[in-house]
């Protein structure tokens, strides 16, 4: 595995989103994060802070998909993680999707699913700490941390300080 | 969980216990935030198979089945074609037949879930829902997560916690799981009874047995109420319903010594008056509705469980 981000890297990235989040949706009044677990929870939060520092706090929440995944049947069944709408709920917002490797789609696609039985947030935005490529759905993401050009093979393994204990990404076989 | 049915609380382990009771506790959550209808088992099918009379049960599990969007075909035994002779295979293959992938058992025989499983007339996961006199497992189960949900310094171990079974031992699955369930999570259990409403070879249960409900009330921090099952009681088991309340009954000064955070639990159907008092059942510390809420979600936990991930590869019989 080869270190593709190290950790001053990832909070650079982290925070040029939160100002393109603010620059694209005219400020922050309507703005609401879900992140998806594990690790777009912690990016949700950190995303959530930088916002807090430059302009304004904004709700987050997290929103755990399990159940609406399309490749349930192809695994063992998995463990389910929280999932938490902010008090504000989510109708009428700009909803910030926050994950940390786009790659296939799939996730985004049960994401928006789930948000759809929760309600109807004005717009729905991704953000995403690597973009790896290889959709197999017409999916994209509107804040990328890092466009990182992979093989389908290789791994591509996001630590960061809350859950892992160091903050880094990396990639390889 | 690695694990094609489940059919009794015997067979857990306390790692099984915890994942059921966490992913229930994962669902509530996503649930109240107003996800109401989940896509998880689309187009599956799920066979309620009850050859006894149970509403709320069944009930339960078809809302379960129904919040992971599965398919529900009600069976029971009353005016079908088991009223004509029809056998517990027959009936269970032509189930299974019609799409069933998993079958939700009541009977009145102890150990029908386990035939079910293990003589290989179906491929479909069995869930006991009630056996004779032998187990529930989802009942524990509910129990265990409304216990849980009271106590939370208790989360994962319910080391400390004392609980209170009072009543019909004898003739009760609810107290055969829970029993077995709550000691393996840590808890003491406490069967409370008449000798007349003990099985035979409860002594070797692991649990303590009192005869006497006043002395043992105040150190418990659940008190689970058991319903008096007359349709089973074809014998004298206590002179009259009116003793039997006065020495078992949870009402009046026994209520006012509980303790202040214990709670008050009973499997339902209840029948106010003798085992409970309407006092009691409506009291502040009364939990039942909750065990009714919390049924559905523990269900809904133990069928993403068994039929929600990949099929696991069946070599003859998998308990």
């Amino acid at each position: 595995m080869s270190v593709v981000l190290e950790q001053s890297e990832i909070e650079r990235s982290l925070k040029r989103i939160a100002h393109e989040i603010i620059e694209r949706n005219h400020g922050l009044d309507s703005v609401i994060l879900m992140g998806i677990p594990t690790r777009g929870v912690t990016l949700a939060q950190r995303i959530g802070e930088f916002l807090r520092n430059i302009e304004k706090p904004v709700p987050v929440g997290t929103l755990d998909i399990t159940m609406f995944r399309d490749d349930l049947r192809l695994r063992p069944p998995r463990a389910l993680a929280k999932t938490e709408i902010p008090a504000e709920g989510i109708e009428g917002r700009d909803l910030i999707l926050v994950d940390d490797v786009l790659f296939s789609g799939r996730t985004i696609r049960a994401a928006l699913d789930a948000i759809g039985e929760l309600g109807r947030p004005r717009s729905v935005q991704l953000a995403v700490l690597i973009d790896r490529g290889h959709r197999q759905l017409p999916i994209r993401a509107d804040f990328v941390g890092k466009n990182i050009p992979t093989n389908a093979r290789e791994n591509v393994r996001v630590q960061l300080l809350e859950v892992d204990g160091l903050d880094q990404v990396e990639v390889g076989i | 969980m690695k694990r094609a049915h489940l059919l009794s609380t015997q067979e857990l382990t306390r790692a099984d216990a915890l994942e059921i009771l966490d992913t229930a506790r994962q669902l509530s959550r996503a649930t109240d935030g107003a996800i109401r209808k989940l896509p998880t088992l689309r187009g599956r099918t799920v066979v309620n198979l009850f050859f006894e009379d149970s509403t709320r049960t069944r009930l339960s599990f078809e809302a379960a089945a129904k919040r992971l969007s599965a398919d529900v075909i009600n069976f029971s035994a009353k005016g079908s074609s088991v009223s004509k002779g029809e056998s517990l295979k027959d009936t269970a293959q032509t189930l299974e037949a019609m799409g069933g992938e998993l079958m939700i058992i009541r009977h009145s025989a102890s150990g029908a879930a386990q035939r079910l499983a293990e003589s290989g007339w179906v491929k479909s996961h069995i869930v006991n829902a009630g056996d004779g006199m032998h187990e529930h497992p989802t009942q524990a189960l509910l129990d265990a997560f409304t216990i849980r949900s009271h106590f939370p310094e208790f989360d994962r171990d319910f080391t400390g916690l004392r609980i209170g079974i009072v009543g019909d031992i004898l003739h009760s699955r609810v107290a055969r799981s829970n029993a077995q369930l709550l000691t393996l999570l840590g808890a003491d259990v406490v069967l409370i009874a008449p000798p007349t409403l003990l099985p035979i070879g409860v002594d070797t249960w692991p649990v303590k047995i009192s005869y006497d409900l006043d002395s043992e009330i105040s150190s418990l921090d659940a008190i689970m109420a058991l319903r008096v099952q007359s349709e089973r009681m074809n014998d004298a088991f206590f002179p009259s319903e009116r003793e039997y309340a006065r020495e078992y009954g949870l009402a009046g000064s026994r209520l006012r010594a509980l303790k202040k955070n214990a709670i008050i639990m009973h499997p339902g159907p209840m029948n106010r008056g003798l085992e409970i008092s309407a006092e009691g059942a409506d009291s502040k510390q009364s939990v039942i509705l909750e065990q009714v809420a919390n049924g559905v979600l523990v269900r809904m936990a133990v069928l993403y469980l068994l039929m929600g991930g990949a099929p696991i590869p069946t070599e003859g019989v998998l308990v």
